[in-house]
Formats: C-alpha cells, sequence, structure tokens
C-alpha cells in the first residue's frame, strides 16, 4: 500500500513537470516529450517481459504496428473518441500478445527470439500484401485534433503531449505494483529458475503468456498513441529497426526497471537529434554529417554499456550509494542487482587485463 | 581491483567522448550561418517566419541515408551548391538563402517528425523539394495546416495538383501521368503491332504512370503487367511472367535499383526485350553503378555503360551530356565552384534546377514577402528557365512542368531524340509537339527579379 502511494506521487510529480515543461518548451519540444512518452510505453512493457519474466522480443515493433493500424482503422470507419480507440488498439493488441504468447511459452532463447523476429518483420509486410485495407507503402492517414473545450487556439503538439504522458504515466504505475505483486514474483522466480518455480506452484505456461500479453498491450497502446501523433500510419515506421530499438532502449536504461525505461527512452529520441543539431551546424560535409547521428547513437550505446553494465539505472543507483543516499533502494533488489555482476567480474576482468598488456 | 577498472572504463570514455567532439568542431569553418548582409538593407524587414532582414530560412526531407540514398542524397547538396553560388551574388534582394534539409531516410514515420522540427522549432519560411511520394504524403496535410509553403516537391505524383485540398503545396518535375502518356504515344507509334509488357512500382507512383500509359497505348497489346514492391528486391517471378507472355517491349515506372534488377534478371533468363524506364530510373550514372554492384554481389561482372546502351526514356530538363546548352554551361560552373566532389550528373542537375526555379519563385514573390506572397507569386505563373516545357502553375493548377522529350542511353549518355511534347493529364488530351521556343541561362547565373 505504501509503495503504491509511493508510485502515486511519483506518476504526479513528473506529470506535473511534463504539463510546466510542455507550456514553456516550443512545440516541437511537445512533440518530443509525446514521442519519449510513446517509447517509454512500449519499452516498460519489453522491459517487464524481458527483465523480469525472462522472455526476449525482437517482434514488439510488430505490435505497435497491430495497435497503430487498429487505431488508424477504428478512427478512420468509425470515428470514435481516442480513449475508447485506444481501448479497443490495447485490447486487439493484447489478443494478438495472447496467441504469439502461447506460441512462445515453448521457445527458449534463441528459438524465442527468432520467432519473435520473424513477427517483426513480416507482419508490417501484410501492408503491401492488402493494399485495399491497409494503403500498401504508403499508408493509411490519421487525423486527430484537439478536443473543443481547450479552444482553437490551443497547440496540437501540447494536448499530443499530454495524452502520450499520461498513458505512460498510467502504464508505468500499473506495471510498477504489477512487478511488486504476486505475478511479478511469480515472473521474477520463473526467470531464475523455472524449474524451482513451477516446483513451488507457479502456473509456469500461464505466467510465461501473461507477460507476453501484458508487454503486447503496452506496445499497441504506445502504437496507437505514434499514429495519432505522427498523424499517418506506415509499414516504413515499424521495421525490424524499431524493434531493435525498443529492446536497445530497454538494455540501455537498465533491463527490468521501470526507471530504465524512461532513460532509455530520452536516448532513443534525443540522442539522434542533438548529434543532428550538433552535425549539421558545424557545416560539415553532407556524407559525413548524414551519418553522424548514427555514429553517435552507436558511442552512446557503447559507453553506457562499459560504464553502467547495469544500464543508466544501474549507473543512477551507483551514483546514489556513491552519495551515501542508499535508502532510494531497496535492500532485497539491492542484493540481486549486485549479485551477478560483482560475481562474474571478479574472475572476468583480471584474465581481460592480462590480454590487453 | 575494483578501483583501477571503474577509473579506466570512465577515461577511455572521456577520450573518446572528447574525439568525436573535436572530429565534430574539426572542419566548422564552411557554408551554414551567414556573414555580415552586404549592401541595401535598409528597407528588408522580418516579414514572415524564417525571414529576417539578411536571411531567408528554408528546410527539406531528404533521404541521405537508407535505401533511396544512392543517387538521390547528392540532391539536396547541389540545390545548396546553387543557393550558395546566389548568396555569393548578392543574394535575394540582399537576403542569403539557409538550406537546412534532414535525413529522413525514405521513412514516413521520420519525416513526419523532421517536417515538425523544420516547421516548429527551426521557423522556416517554406519547405522546398521535400523528396518521395510516400514520403512528403505523411506531411502534406500537416504543412497545409500549418500555412506554410510546400514547394516544388520532388516527386512527380498528380496527387501534389489538388489546389483546393492543399493551396500551399506545388509540384515540380512532370507529373507521372504526363509522363506515362509521352512514352505511351511514343510506343504506340514505333512499337505498332507490338507486344507490350509493364513493370511498375505498386503505388501512386507507378500506378500514375501506368494510367498515362494506358491512355495511349491500346489495350489489345499490353501483353503482362507487372507489378513489385520497392521492399522485395526478387522480381525474378515478374520477369519470368514478362518473359512468358512474349512481351517484346516492356515499359518500367520503377526506381533505379529495380531498372537494375530487371535488367540482370532478363539477362539471366536469355530474354531481351526493348526497354523503355520513366525518367525516375534511368540515369545512366546511377543505373550503371547499380548493375555492377549488383552483378558483382552475384558473382558476376558487367559492362554498365553496355547494358543501359539503348535504353529509351524521357527527360525534362536539358541533357547532361549536352554541353553546349546555355545551361548546361551555367549549372557546370556553379557544380565546379560549390559541389565539385560529387558527379555531375542528373540527380545534381536536378537539385541545381529545382534550387534555381526556387530562387525565381523568391524573386517574384517581392522584397519583403510573407508565406502568401510566396504561394501568389507560384499562382501567376513562373517562367520556364532550364525547363524544357512550360510549367503548369496557375491558381487552380499547382502541377508543374508540362512536357518532355524521348531520349536514349548512348554511351551511358542520356541523349535528346526529337522534339519536346507537352500535354495535360487527361485522357481525352492530345500528346503534341511543342512549337514554344526554350530559354536560354541567364549570364549572371542569376534569374532576373
Amino acid at each position: 500500500m505504501r509503495s503504491l502511494a509511493r508510485n502515486l506521487g511519483a506518476a504526479l510529480a513528473v506529470a506535473v513537470l511534463v504539463v510546466i515543461l510542455s507550456i514553456k518548451l516550443n512545440t516541437f519540444r511537445d512533440y518530443q516529450i509525446a514521442e519519449i512518452a510513446i517509447y517509454v510505453t512500449a519499452i516498460a512493457g519489453l522491459t517487464v517481459l524481458t527483465g523480469l519474466s525472462g522472455q526476449v522480443s525482437l517482434g514488439n515493433g510488430a505490435f505497435m504496428a497491430i495497435g497503430a493500424y487498429t487505431t488508424a482503422l477504428v478512427l478512420m470507419h468509425l470515428g470514435w473518441p481516442f480513449f475508447a480507440v485506444l481501448v479497443v488498439a490495447a485490447v486487439v493488441t493484447a489478443i494478438a500478445g495472447a496467441i504469439v504468447g502461447v506460441a512462445a511459452a515453448r521457445l527458449h532463447g534463441p528459438y524465442l527470439a527468432g520467432a519473435t523476429l520473424m513477427l517483426g518483420v513480416a507482419l508490417p509486410s501484410l501492408s503491401s500484401v492488402y493494399p485495399g485495407v491497409f494503403g500498401g507503402d504508403q499508408g493509411l492517414n490519421v487525423v486527430y485534433t484537439t478536443p473543443g473545450f481547450l479552444g482553437p487556439n490551443f497547440p496540437l503538439t501540447r494536448w499530443q503531449a499530454w495524452v502520450c504522458s499520461a498513458v505512460a504515466l498510467v502504464t508505468l504505475v500499473l506495471l510498477a505494483n504489477l512487478s511488486r505483486s504476486r505475478v511479478g514474483r511469480n515472473w521474477r522466480a520463473l526467470r531464475d529458475d523455472e524449474v524451482a518455480a513451477a516446483l513451488t506452484g507457479v502456473n509456469v505456461a500461464r505466467a510465461r503468456v501473461l507477460a507476453f500479453v501484458i508487454s503486447a498491450t503496452c506496445a499497441g497502446m504506445a502504437g496507437a498513441l505514434l499514429a495519432i501523433i505522427t498523424e499517418l500510419v506506415a509499414p516504413g515506421a515499424f521495421t525490424i529497426t524499431l524493434s531493435i530499438a525498443l529492446l536497445t532502449g530497454a538494455v540501455i536504461g537498465g533491463l527490468g526497471t521501470l526507471p530504465g525505461a524512461i532513460w532509455g527512452s530520452l536516448v532513443i529520441v534525443l540522442v539522434p537529434v542533438y548529434a543532428t543539431d550538433v552535425a549539421t551546424s558545424h557545416g560539415l560535409s553532407t556524407t559525413v554529417a548524414s551519418n553522424i547521428p548514427v555514429a553517435a547513437y552507436g558511442v552512446v550505446l557503447i559507453l553506457v554499456m562499459l560504464i553502467f553494465p547495469q544500464g543508466i539505472q544501474g549507473g543512477v543507483q551507483w551514483l546514489l550509494r556513491l552519495l551515501g543516499i542508499s535508502g532510494a533502494r531497496l535492500p532485497h533488489e539491492a542484493s540481486t542487482a549486485d549479485a551477478r555482476p560483482s560475481a562474474g567480474e571478479t574472475p572476468a576482468r583480471p584474465h581481460e587485463k592480462e590480454g590487453t598488456q | 581491483m575494483k578501483r583501477p577498472n571503474r577509473l579506466r572504463v570512465p577515461a577511455i570514455a572521456g577520450i573518446a567522448t572528447a574525439a568525436l567532439a573535436i572530429a565534430a568542431c574539426s572542419s566548422g569553418s564552411s557554408s551554414g550561418s551567414p556573414s555580415s548582409g552586404g549592401s541595401s538593407s535598409a528597407a528588408l524587414t522580418a516579414s514572415a517566419p524564417g525571414i529576417t532582414a539578411t536571411t531567408i530560412t528554408i528546410g527539406s526531407h531528404q533521404p541521405l541515408t537508407g535505401p533511396a540514398a544512392a543517387g538521390y542524397s547528392e540532391i539536396a547538396p547541389a540545390s545548396n551548391a546553387y543557393f550558395a553560388y546566389v548568396n555569393a551574388h548578392g543574394g535575394v534582394y540582399g537576403r542569403k538563402i539557409v538550406y537546412k534539409y534532414l535525413d529522413d531516410g525514405y521513412n514516413p514515420t521520420n519525416t513526419a517528425t523532421v517536417v515538425r522540427q523544420l516547421v516548429l522549432q527551426d521557423n522556416v519560411y517554406a519547405v522546398f523539394n521535400g523528396l518521395g511520394t510516400p514520403t512528403h504524403l505523411a506531411v502534406v496535410s500537416f504543412l497545409n495546416a500549418q500555412k506554410v509553403p510546400d514547394v516544388f516537391i520532388a516527386s512527380g505524383c498528380d496527387c501534389w495538383n489538388q489546389p483546393t485540398t492543399y493551396p500551399e503545396t506545388f509540384g515540380w518535375q512532370i507529373d507521372y501521368i504526363r509522363e506515362g502518356k509521352i512514352l505511351g504515344q511514343y510506343v504506340a507509334k514505333h512499337f505498332a503491332g507490338k507486344k507490350i509488357g509493364y513493370y511498375y512500382q505498386n503505388d501512386e507512383f507507378g500506378l500514375d504512370g501506368v494510367k498515362g500509359l494506358d491512355m495511349e497505348i491500346p489495350k489489345a497489346s499490353v501483353v503482362s503487367r507487372q507489378s513489385y514492391v520497392p521492399t522485395n528486391v526478387n522480381v525474378a517471378p515478374q520477369v519470368a511472367a514478362l518473359r512468358a507472355s512474349g512481351a517484346q517491349v516492356v515499359v518500367a515506372f520503377s526506381i533505379p535499383a529495380f531498372v537494375a534488377l530487371l535488367k540482370l534478371n532478363s539477362l539471366k533468363l536469355g530474354y531481351n526485350p526493348t526497354l523503355v524506364s520513366s525518367n525516375v530510373g534511368s540515369d545512366p550514372i546511377t543505373l550503371s553503378g547499380l548493375l555492377e554492384t549488383y552483378a558483382k554481389a552475384g558473382g558476376a561482372t558487367v559492362n554498365g555503360n553496355q547494358l543501359t546502351q539503348g535504353i529509351i526514356s524521357d527527360g525534362y530538363g536539358p541533357a547532361v551530356g549536352d554541353t553546349s546548352n546555355s545551361w548546361i554551361k551555367m549549372f557546370k560552373m556553379v557544380h565546379d565552384q560549390y559541389d565539385a566532389k560529387a558527379p555531375f550528373d542528373g540527380n545534381v542537375l536536378y537539385g541545381l534546377s529545382a534550387a534555381y526555379t526556387f530562387v525565381e519563385a523568391m524573386f517574384k514573390a517581392g522584397r519583403n514577402p510573407t508565406r502568401a506572397d510566396l504561394v501568389s507569386a507560384i499562382n501567376s505563373g513562373l517562367p520556364q528557365g532550364p525547363s524544357v516545357a512550360p510549367y503548369a502553375y496557375s491558381t487552380t493548377d499547382h502541377a508543374g512542368s508540362t512536357g518532355a522529350y524521348i531520349a536514349t542511353i548512348n554511351n551511358g549518355v542520356l541523349t535528346q531524340q526529337g522534339p519536346v511534347y507537352v500535354t495535360d493529364p487527361t485522357a481525352s488530351g492530345a500528346v503534341t509537339t511543342f512549337t514554344g521556343a526554350e530559354q536560354q541561362a541567364p549570364a549572371s547565373g542569376i534569374p532576373a527579379p
């Protein structure tokens, strides 16, 4: 109960911060806030799946596509209000997640990665197979406007930032609650040792499918939000690159931690934009400048992984511990988070050192 | 044990970051920021977003990386080279043009993001020459809702010509329906009685082209219609179907990569029809480069120039190989001075010509233009400049060039054959020979105000 109150408090604080930022900053920054919130929603779902239940997915971009196309089709043909559409998108992707989850629950490691990879590659191509319904490569246009009560001069991007952030925060609070509950404990047990978990009475298959359903639902909602901010749903947005970006965000932020989903999203959205600005403002030749964002993104990923193997959230916790603010984390989390890297570090590092010198 | 490790890694990190920062700064001298405004800035005001007393800032979305980057990534730097030339010679009424083009990787979702950045954050005056049909479709309604001039799109989709729905949007190159009609008329006349096959990209680009072809080529002589999607590079089934249908002439509305794939797959089957390709897919330098690369990847060696020999296509600007043409001379001079690293090919010429048209429109928009002034300047018509046929621009027509000539690839150079034809995008409109005169390039290289 205490942790729920704390999570709600934190979410409320972030919500106030988002509202203030969205008013203070320009309308393009609002658009970026919305983009970040979308990534947070999708990555939070993935980090729960991979970090807690131990299943990897390279196909969450495809679930985003399902959510986005559902949104576009419902808005186009039925014209429902967005929050109703969001619920429909969540339900449809949850069903898709359940179907994939049932198959995925039988697979492990590279086989699971391969199966989800196939989903990520193949599903968006359906739009080219049925261009009449999905609009082919050009996709479907989405019309989304600010609600009337805000007046005609309210910036659309600010409203989009609010909607996306609200969905992201609600998702984070629910996931935080879930991961502390019996369900979350079951996932951790099954991630660490499936046989032991089964022996203690965890229904392994059900827990694994449930993790997939929740992860897919989050991705579906993120896809619905993406549809209304870009006002377009096209297969080009849901390539395998997106699925990999989501996994990258989860890992770089700190796998299995929800604050990590926020750090990861910030890196994914802001680093390329910042690098482009730096590259173009220095008058580099086009061939160099156009590749700098990609290179900078790569460098940031390598650096974060080198310095903080536990992701940015791991780094933040290390920093807090260094400053003596250890109360920021719970003791049992500390023990599980630290046990493995330090155990692996001690024997590995000396060898490495010998090798390099 | 632990401490040195922890120190070592941040040290590496620090050095790497510093190196990147230095690399980013090292060549920070050229272009970009405008220096001292120059003469007679007395009456110049900040008359619109993106316009200051000394600068005009415009933006664009371009495929600088990704699948469409080959060839097309040369276009924006070429436009920028022409703007640099204009800036060095007095600018537009003394204002310098600042051209900010961002990479969208030919992905419509990225286009949505970068165009919002240009409009909402960088406050560009206009979006110029945004490249691609699927990409630009993602932002056309956004730009019109924001009332940002959306000029000279680098795509021949007929969809840009909707002045009532999209009053801010203007095409530039000949639209694919007109181009299809001109190619179709040539094919119907020169290959009468032969079996004809179509090979096209399954989107607005290919479908518009086919629409134009069907207006001129008798339905009965078309024996096979094969389409592809750009995400699937296996076109062997399509080529086999064309061969099985016995098509003696294949008309392609496809991007360069898929013309190359068509050619190589035909070669493999020993199938050798006469190839007719729309201008989009027929730049000889791009095409022969792709042919050689793909063949190499497949373990074979081919001569690109030999394979492209005799391909029939069309052109709507001066032919690159026509060194006596005044436009080619003028653009070559600008290119050699400001963009010498890029090859002087069809893509570069395209970027230079589009930039010339934009400067023409800016002069016409007046000394202190609003965004609406630019739109009405184009609505009242533009001189044809380097284009071989007049532009269609009026308040009721936002299509670009109205005509083209037939050309063949000869020794790696696209060479004009016969006169320039003009037409309209309707089924009833005839394809006629253009009787007006071509314009000469201005001696100064800058359009007259």
